[in-house]
C-alpha cells in the first residue's frame, strides 16, 4: 500500500503480462541498467526496491516480478495484495500477448485495489519491423480502461525509466490510513532503522 | 511438462509449500502441482461464498454477514509462537518479507469452568486468580527456576539433570498442585496429553522458556502472532519463494497420478495425459492414499460471531486451551478466535474455531464445552475430518508423504514434521539458528 508521511511514499508495484512479454527485462533495465538477450528468471530476488526522487516526494517502489508463476496461470492472490501500482506488459510483435494483456487487466480489476495506478507497456518497441500491434489500438484500449500507455524497449531502454517515473508521479500523495498496519518481521537491524522512518 | 525434475511436489498445503521452497533454495529442480485452482489445499483460507460451498450449504450467505471477499476463514486455524519454529523458518527463508503480522491479544486457559489469562512469568503467577496464595508462591519459584535455567550453566540447574529426571520430578520438587500442573503442561508447554510427565524434563523446560520468551517479544497479551489476511498467506509466501528460486507452478491439474517403476519406486507424475519425470515425490496424504493410514479424527466447529469471546478482556484474537482433565476427556480442546483486526472478516465480525481430537461421532455434543464459552453465534459449521499418517518406506519408493494437520492451535508440530521430511529428502538438517534477537518487527 502507498503510505505517505513527509512526502515519503512507499508503494508496491506488480508486473503482469504473459510470459515472454519482457516483464523481467523491464525490471532489470530499470533497476540495474542491464539487458540480457536470454533473460533467465531473476533467481533469488524477493522483489527490488528502488527509490525515486521527484520534485514533490520521494517514492520508494517495491517492485514485484511474477517469478514465472504466470506461466501456468498460478499467480497467488498474495501477489496482488496491497499493490498500489501495476505495469501490464505485452510484446508489440505478438498479437496474442496483447489480447492476454487485456485478460490481465480484467484479473487486476477483480483482485486488486480500485485506486491502483496501472500502466500498459507495449514492450519490444525496438522491433518495429515485426510490429503486429498498432500503437493507436493499444492507446485507445488504455484510454477506455483508465490505464496510461507507453511503448517501451527493455533492450534500448526507450521509455523504461519514463514509465516507472510516471507511475511514481501518479501515485496518490496522501492516502487515508490503512486498516491498522501489521508488522513485518525483519532480519537485519539496519533494515529496521531504514523503514522505521517511513511511517508516522 | 515433459521434463525431468529432482522433486515433484503435489498439493500446495503449508507443509508442501515450505518443503518446495527449501528444496528450490537448495538448487533442486522442483515442479509443484495442485489439483485445485487455488493455493493452500487443506490449509487455505476461504471467503464466505467458498465457505458456504465447502460445507454444502444451500443458497447464498445472508447479507447480515457482510461482504464475502472480506472473509479469510482458515481451514487449519493456528497461531504462530513469536519465538517458535515456524518464525525461524520464515526468517531463515526471508518469506517474512511477503507477510504482515500482528500480535495475538490473548492466551487463556480453561480451569474449573472459567477462562483465565495464562500466567507465564513469576510476576504474572503472583497476580493470577488461577492459584491460591501459597500456590502462587510455589509457582513463582518454579517460573524463576525456568527463566534462569541455562543449559550450559550448571549453576542454574539447581541440582537437577534434566536429561535424567522427568517433568513430574521437576514439578513435584516445587510441590505444584494438579490444577497448576495442568495449565503449565497444556497451556504453556502446549502438550496435547499427559505423557510428557514421565519423559525427561529437558523438552518440558525448553517449551515453557519458548512461551515466556515469545510473550516478551511483541508486548502483546499472548506469545502468538498471526498474519494479516489469514494463514492462507503462508503457503502462498513459500510457493513464491520456491518460484523465485526456479520452482515451476501448476494449479488446477486434475488427477496428478504418481507413476512407479517395476520395483515400486516413484519415477514421475501424470496429469492430463502428460508425464513429468522425477526422482522423488513429496505430497500430502490425499495424493497417495494407499501410502497412508488413518490415525485419528478431528472434530471442529467454525463459528461467525458479532462479538469477542466473553471473559477474554475483549480480545480481538485469542487462544483458549481447555485441558483434557478439566473436561474429563482424553485430549485437549482448543478454541481459536480472530477477527477483522487481522483482516479475516468484515468490520465487527469474529471467527471462532473449536477443535479437538474426536472421541465420538457427534461433534455437536463433543464440542459443547468449547461452544459454551463463545456466547451467541451467528452461524456455525460442524465437521469431522480424518487425519492420516504415512505408512511407506521412502528409501524404497522415493515418496515423502506429510502427516495431516492436527487439532492444535499452534504450529510447533507442523514444523517438526516439515523439518524431519526435509532431512529424509535431502539427508541434511535445516540450520535454523537464525538470530532472533536481531530479527524484530517494523510497524
Ligand atoms: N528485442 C527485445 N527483446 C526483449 C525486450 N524485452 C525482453 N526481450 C526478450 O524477450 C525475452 C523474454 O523476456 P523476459 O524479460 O524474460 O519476459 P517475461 O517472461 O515477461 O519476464 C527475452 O529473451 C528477452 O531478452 C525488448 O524490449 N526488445
Ligand atoms: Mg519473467
Amino acid at each position: 500500500m502507498a503510505t505517505a508521511g513527509n512526502s515519503n511514499i512507499n508503494a508496491k508495484l506488480v508486473l503482469l503480462g504473459d510470459m515472454g512479454a519482457g516483464k523481467s527485462s523491464l525490471v532489470l533495465r530499470f533497476v540495474k541498467g542491464q539487458f540480457l538477450e536470454f533473460q533467465e528468471s531473476t533467481i533469488g530476488a524477493a522483489f527490488f526496491s528502488q527509490t525515486l526522487a521527484l520534485s514533490d516526494a520521494t517514492v520508494k517502489l517495491e517492485i514485484w516480478d511474477t517469478a514465472g508463476q504466470e506461466r501456468y496461470h498460478s499467480l497467488a492472490p498474495m501477489y496482488y495484495r496491497g499493490a498500489s501500482a501495476a505495469i501490464i506488459a505485452y510484446d508489440i510483435t505478438n498479437t496474442e500477448s496483447f489480447e492476454r494483456a487485456k485478460k490481465w487487466v480484467d484479473e487486476l480489476q477483480k483482485q486488486g485495489n480500485p485506486n491502483m495506478v496501472t500502466a500498459l507497456a507495449g514492450n519490444k518497441a525496438d522491433l518495429e519491423e515485426n510490429r503486429k500491434v498498432a500503437a493507436e489500438e493499444a492507446k485507445a484500449y488504455a484510454e477506455v480502461n483508465g490505464l496510461f500507455f507507453m511503448e517501451t524497449s527493455a533492450k534500448t531502454a526507450v521509455n523504461v525509466n519514463d514509465i516507472f517515473y510516471e507511475i511514481a508521479r501518479r501515485l496518490p500523495r496522501a492516502q487515508p490510513a490503512q486498516n491498522p498496519g501489521g508488522m513485518i518481521l525483519t532480519n537485519t537491524p539496519s533494515e529496521i532503522a531504514q523503514s522505521s522512518n517511513c511511517c508516522s | 511438462m515433459d521434463e525431468e525434475y529432482d522433486v515433484i511436489v503435489l498439493g500446495t498445503g503449508l507443509k508442501e509449500c515450505i518443503l518446495s521452497g527449501l528444496l528450490s533454495v537448495d538448487g533442486l529442480k522442483v515442479l509443484h502441482m495442485d489439483r485445485n485452482d487455488y493455493y493452500g489445499g487443506e490449509s487455505t483460507s476461504l471467503n464466505l461464498v467458498q465457505l458456504w460451498k465447502r460445507f454444502g450449504k444451500e443458497d447464498t450467505p445472508p447479507e447480515r454477514l457482510g461482504l464475502s471477499k472480506e472473509y479469510n476463514v482458515d481451514m487449519v486455524p493456528k497461531f504462530m509462537m513469536a519465538n517458535g519454529a515456524l518464525i525461524r523458518v520464515l526468517i531463515h527463508t526471508n518469506v517474512t518479507k511477503y507477510l504482515n503480522f500482528k500480535a495475538v491479544d490473548g492466551g487463556f486457559v480453561y480451569s474449573k469452568g472459567k477462562t483465565h489469562k495464562v500466567p507465564a512469568t513469576d510476576v504474572e503467577a503472583l497476580k493470577s486468580p488461577l492459584m491460591g496464595l501459597f500456590e502462587k508462591r510455589r509457582a513463582r519459584k518454579f517460573f524463576i527456576y525456568v527463566q534462569d535455567y541455562d543449559e550450559s550453566d550448571p549453576k542454574s540447574h539447581e541440582g537437577l539433570d534434566l536429561n535424567k529426571v522427568t517433568a513430574r520430578d521437576v514439578l513435584s520438587k516445587y510441590g505444584l498442585e494438579d490444577n497448576t500442573v495442568d495449565f503449565i503442561g497444556h497451556a504453556l508447554a502446549l502438550y496435547r496429553d499427559d505423557s510428557y510427565l514421565d519423559q525427561p524434563a529437558t523438552d518440558f523446560v525448553k517449551r515453557i522458556k519458548i512461551y515466556a520468551e515469545s510473550l516478551a517479544r511483541f508486548q502483546g497479551g499472548s506469545p502468538f502472532i498471526y498474519p494479516l489476511y489469514g494463514l492462507g498467506e503462508l503457503p502462498q509466501g513459500f510457493a513464491r519463494l520456491s518460484a523465485v528460486y526456479g520452482g515451476t507452478y501448476m494449479l488446477n491439474k486434475p488427477e496428478c497420478k504418481v507413476e512407479f517403476d517395476e520395483n515400486g519406486k516413484a519415477i514421475g507424475v501424470t496429469s492430463e495425459g502428460e508425464t513429468a519425470k522425477c526422482k522423488k515425490v513429496v505430497c500430502d496424504p490425499s495424493y497417495l492414499p494407499e501410502k497412508a493410514k488413518k490415525v485419528g479424527r478431528v472434530a471442529r466447529a467454525i463459528c461467525i460471531m458479532n462479538h469477542p469471546i466473553p471473559n477474554t478482556n475483549d480480545s480481538h484474537s485469542v487462544q483458549i486451551i481447555l485441558p483434557q482433565k478439566q473436561l474429563q476427556r482424553k485430549s485437549d480442546m482448543y478454541v481459536f478466535c480472530c477477527s477483522y483486526s487481522h483482516n479475516v472478516a468484515p468490520k465487527g465480525k469474529f471467527i471462532a474455531f473449536v477443535s479437538t481430537e474426536a472421541e465420538t461421532d457427534q461433534p455437536e455434543v463433543e464440542l459443547k464445552p468449547g461452544m459454551d464459552i463463545l456466547g451467541p453465534v451467528e452461524e456455525t459449521f460442524f465437521e469431522i475430518y480424518d487425519r492420516f499418517e504415512p505408512t511407506n518406506q521412502n528409501e524404497d519408493d522415493g515418496c515423502f508423504v506429510s502427516t495431516s494437520y492436527d487439532a492444535t492451535t499452534h504450529f510447533e508440530s507442523t514444523v517438526i514434521d516439515v523439518l524431519s521430511m526435509y532431512t529424509k529428502i535431502t539427508g541434511k538438517e535445516v540450520d535454523l539458528t537464525v538470530d532472533l534477537s536481531a530479527a524484530s518487527a517494523t510497524e
